[in-house]
């Protein structure tokens, strides 16, 4: 691999931001297995999942920019995408799980009477 | 309706949308030649022109200056949100308390509710799932609900009050 | 540094996947299942661009812009589909 010739700061970064960004996005799908209903379920993967891949997108952005002698905005475009598109599924989905009548988990605080 | 071939509103109904196409052509691209640049253009004219009927209306954003700012503090949430919501899934399942609750809406604008809801969604603990068009409501569901009021009271003054100023 | 860092998030992201087939498996509901194959498409673009920067090409990011598309066209359908019967109205 020809990343001999990067500064190390920027091999220290690139690493972190790959190795953060998956611990975060397996937390987040930890988050879809282990919680108890639906809608608490919904929090990981919309926010943990995506700021995962997000940071691993960015080191990938700072290692191909620094590869290729330019900036490589690609991977910003996937990323701008999928921050703007999680909160939309998250809502769509949460709308049809209401639809569907599930309940919360026993303790959950005003459940819809829908 | 149709508007009036030789007007404005017919070539370019969504400036800033066109602007965003084109620049949005050069990012995918990856490629700052001029010619791209014209390619781009065209798309950013060409795609409102075909699509327009779809559009119900333009939204008019009247501040940009507090846009960006509002952008600045969505990203500290963002990152913020995601310790809180790591630091609730890794804890025992026991010490949850998921709520939901209905938030009333001050805003009237289509785009400026969407993007409250997609910021709601992206911020600490709470995901948005309806939105409820005659009473102007959205029914938010938070992973760890104290406080129903203080929840409120913070949509409003963090992100709600920032939106209306740039929408208004 | 970074040839050894590229294995380890290969290896999280491939547990994290595995995670999403345990939920897809166990539903219960049918939208638990579109939420797990939502993540799943999700845990799938930052495989393929850790893959990408394991081989050093920096070719693979169209596919990654079409998996980020098609999932999610794909879940707002599904969803659509469970709040309407319909998905064109």
């Amino acid at each position: 691999m020809s990343a001999l010739d990067m500064p190390v700061m920027l091999q220290l970064v690139i690493a972190a931001f790959l190795l953060i960004g998956a611990l975060v996005a397996l937390i987040g799908s930890w988050g879809l297995a282990k919680l108890p209903d639906f809608y608490t379920r919904l929090h990981g993967p919309t926010k943990a999942s995506t700021l995962g891949v997000g940071c691993t997108l960015i080191g990938s952005l700072l290692y191909f920019s620094h590869q290729q002698d330019g900036v490589s905005v690609q991977e910003a475009l996937v990323t701008i995408f999928l921050f703007a598109t999680a909160p939309v599924s998250a809502h769509m989905m949460g709308k049809a799980a209401l639809r569907r009548r599930l309940g919360g988990m026993p303790g959950t605080r005003n459940p819809p009477n829908r | 309706m149709t508007p009036n071939v030789r007007s404005r509103q017919f070539w370019l109904p969504h400036p800033l949308f066109s602007l965003f196409l084109a620049l949005l052509w050069l990012l995918m691209v990856n490629d700052l030649s001029v010619a791209h640049a014209l390619l781009g253009l065209a798309l950013g004219v060409a795609i409102p022109i075909v699509t327009h009927a779809f559009w119900p209306e333009e939204a008019k954003i009247r501040r940009p200056l507090p846009l960006l700012r509002y952008l600045g503090v969505l990203l500290v949430d963002i990152l913020r949100s995601n310790l809180v919501v790591a630091l609730r899934i890794l804890r025992p399942t026991r010490q949850l308390r998921p709520g939901f609750f209905t938030y009333p809406l001050a805003l009237d604008d289509d785009f400026a509710i969407t993007l409250l809801a997609s910021t709601i969604s992206l911020t600490p603990g709470t995901v948005s799932l309806h939105h409820d068009a005659e009473a102007n409501t959205l029914l938010i569901h938070a992973l760890h609900l104290e406080d129903e009021a203080e929840a409120i009271a913070t949509i409003r003054t963090r992100y709600e009050q920032p939106l209306e100023e740039i929408f208004r | 540094m970074i040839a050894i860092v590229i294995p380890i998030a290969m290896t999280l992201f491939a547990v994290a996947a595995l995670l999403n087939l345990y939920r897809l498996a166990i539903g219960p509901d049918i939208v638990d299942r579109i939420l797990a194959l939502d993540t799943l498409m999700i845990n799938s673009i930052a495989l393929i661009v850790l893959a990408d920067l394991r081989m050093g090409l920096g070719v693979l990011f169209e596919l990654a812009l079409l998996i980020a598309l098609m999932g999610f066209i794909g879940t707002v359908a599904m969803s659509k589909y469970l709040v309407r019967g319909d998905v064109i109205e």
